[in-house]
């Protein structure tokens, strides 16, 4: 099908198409290139609010003394294990969640809305939850239920801090995965599964050659959603662990987070943030390249 | 034989599906208990899944901060960032989706990498921007930021709907002779309803969720209710009761809200990746 509109006008329809455009793009480019602007400046800069002796053009170093900084390291190396952990997590579960709340049974209505409920939860009210009531080494039901099967209750967020926010963050955005990929599986013609189940193909088979090729697109849009929040993760980590203990639990976004208001260095915030921007465009570029082909594919 | 094969794995599937259902809920229907729980009730060991319930907890809360103005403050500013947003981006995912140029692709690719963005990151600028614009701590600011941040998500969103609808039928309404207005407004618009209802309910939901600039440009007069929730975390760790009966105010909102549109959410939420 031919999918764009001969043009009426001639020339005239493509410049009322671009006039259309120009507000969005406008406005966005104003949001992203002044604060960029401005960081970009802080970050060349010596400052600090709680010191106005140190002032001036500082050069790169703010940038030496970040990238010199083993913080900065595990920062980075945690804000990608956080995104990769969370979507092999949520994409993994979410298509076999899917598939199961595929199946006919008593009270499936119900209980695909009991899944998807914690993407409604803001991220805030989940990490309090999970930290307190769920976790608390001597409060928590989790904490209880080993005790009740003789085990000593774990102070997850003390021992395991990384995984433990990333399960957090991964209970939120399961069920988000769950709500597009069961839509996509559902989409799925029964018919052909049906033929599929003729021939003799069985339900490993079914699931390899049917289900999955059919999910890649919806599999895409999630890795790509959830990509651009689990990039930015904050409060789940601001919640539970303030970025600890150490910086076991920092990702880049804490890290500058720590760096401009626990420290008051806008100078080297900034510089986290100019970085932070650097890699952000780097995955995207790589990311929505991947996603826009399998889209218009 | 095979019939009662096949009612034994529904019953296995169902009990599965059950538990995996109930587990996955269970942190909030326990939050939704212990703010029903006396301080006394809320953090016994082993916990009680049987109490009598109280409301105690809830007249705190609602003693210690004004909900209702709290959740005004989220409503309004939901309401505006999401409205606003539509109203930039439909015009915008019309031009891209109706007439792409070649510039098309990367500036839908450009938009989708701000957001990529991180907001702290860029933070210290922002706040002194509206500081001294005098957006700080207001509900217009706040939602400014959101129709920012959701913007390029949404057009987006639109523009794969947009790509869906039948490039035809908008040739037949403009043989009809129906301005470009009328085509995006009567025509388009109708096709694409229940995409963009889905978009504009995504929409709410991460505007009512989002923290990190609630906490940061808000103090009291335009907080909403995430900053609600900050202010019964920290010092107040432990009245679990409390924090329950808070953490449940804030949420319950949003979740009957997306239980309700669910079927919408779901419908718009997939794009094109139903066919």
């Amino acid at each position: 099908m031919e999918t764009t509109l001969s043009p009426p006008k001639g020339k005239k329809g493509r410049t009322g198409a671009a006039l259309f455009l120009s507000p969005a793009v406008l406005i966005l480019l104003v949001w992203s290139l002044i604060p960029l602007a401005l960081t970009l400046w802080y970050s060349f800069q010596n400052y600090n609010l709680v010191d106005p002796t140190l002032s001036g053009f500082a050069g790169l170093d703010n940038y030496r003394y970040l990238l010199t900084d083993p913080d900065f390291v595990w920062a980075l190396l945690n804000t990608v294990l956080l995104v990769l952990g969370v979507l092999v997590i949520s994409v993994g579960g979410g298509v076999l969640l899917a598939v199961l709340y595929d199946q006919d049974f008593l009270g499936r209505g119900i209980a695909r809305i009991l899944v998807i409920s914690p993407f409604f939860v803001m991220p805030t009210v989940s990490a309090l939850v999970w930290k307190n009531l769920m976790l608390h080494p001597i409060y928590g039901v989790y904490s209880a239920m080993m005790r009740a099967v003789g085990l000593t209750p774990i102070d997850w967020l003390q021992h395991y801090p990384m995984q433990t926010v990333m399960m957090i963050v991964a209970w939120e955005w399961l069920p988000f995965a769950v709500l597009i990929l069961l839509t996509a599986v559902q989409s799925l013609d029964h018919e052909q599964k049906e033929a599929a189940r003729m021939d003799g193909a069985g339900p490993v088979a079914r699931f390899r050659y049917i289900i999955l090729p059919h999910l890649s697109r919806a599999i895409t849009v999630v890795i790509m959603i959830e990509t651009i929040y689990l990039l930015t993760i904050f409060a789940e980590i601001w919640v539970t662990t303030s970025g600890g203990p150490g910086v076991a639990s920092t990702n880049l976004a804490f890290l500058i987070y720590a760096r401009a208001l626990l420290q008051f260095d806008v100078g080297g915030a900034s510089a986290g943030g100019v970085i932070a921007i650097v890699i952000a465009n780097v995955i995207a570029a790589f990311l929505v390249r991947a996603v826009a082909r399998n889209l218009e594919a | 034989m095979t019939g009662s094969k096949r009612k034994f794995a529904r019953i296995a599937i169902g009990t599965i599906g059950w538990v995996v259902a109930l587990w996955i809920f269970f942190p909030i229907l326990w939050m939704v208990l212990t703010g029903f729980k006396s301080e006394m009730d809320a953090i016994s060991t082993p916990p009680h899944l049987f109490f009598t319930p109280t409301l105690e907890s809830y007249h705190e809360v609602f003693a210690q901060a004004d909900y209702w103005h709290f959740t005004f403050n989220t409503v309004l500013m939901s309401v505006f960032a999401t409205g606003g947003a539509l109203a930039l981006a439909v015009p915008a995912a019309y031009a891209m989706a109706f007439y792409p140029t070649r510039r098309t692709r990367t500036t839908l690719l450009w938009m989708l990498s701000t957001r990529m963005l991180p907001p702290v990151g860029v933070l210290v600028p922002v706040y002194l921007i509206a500081r001294s614009t005098h957006l700080l701590d207001t509900t217009l600011g706040l939602g400014i930021i959101n129709l920012l941040t959701n913007l390029p998500i949404i057009v987006w969103m639109l523009y794969t709907f947009f790509k869906e609808v039948p490039v035809p039928i908008l040739e037949a309404g403009r043989m009809d002779g129906a301005s470009r207005w009328q085509e995006i407004t009567v025509v388009l618009l109708p096709l694409a309803l229940p995409g963009i209802a889905s978009t504009a309910l995504l929409s709410l939901i991460l505007c009512w969720n989002e923290a990190f600039w609630a906490l940061n440009l808000t103090s009291s007069r335009a907080a909403p209710l995430a900053a609600f929730i900050a202010s019964f975390s920290s010092p107040e760790g432990l009245f679990f009761g409390k924090l329950s009966a808070a953490s449940t105010l804030a949420v319950a909102p949003i979740l009957l809200f997306g239980w309700f549109s669910q079927k919408q959410l779901v419908r718009g939420l997939t794009f094109g990746a139903v066919k």
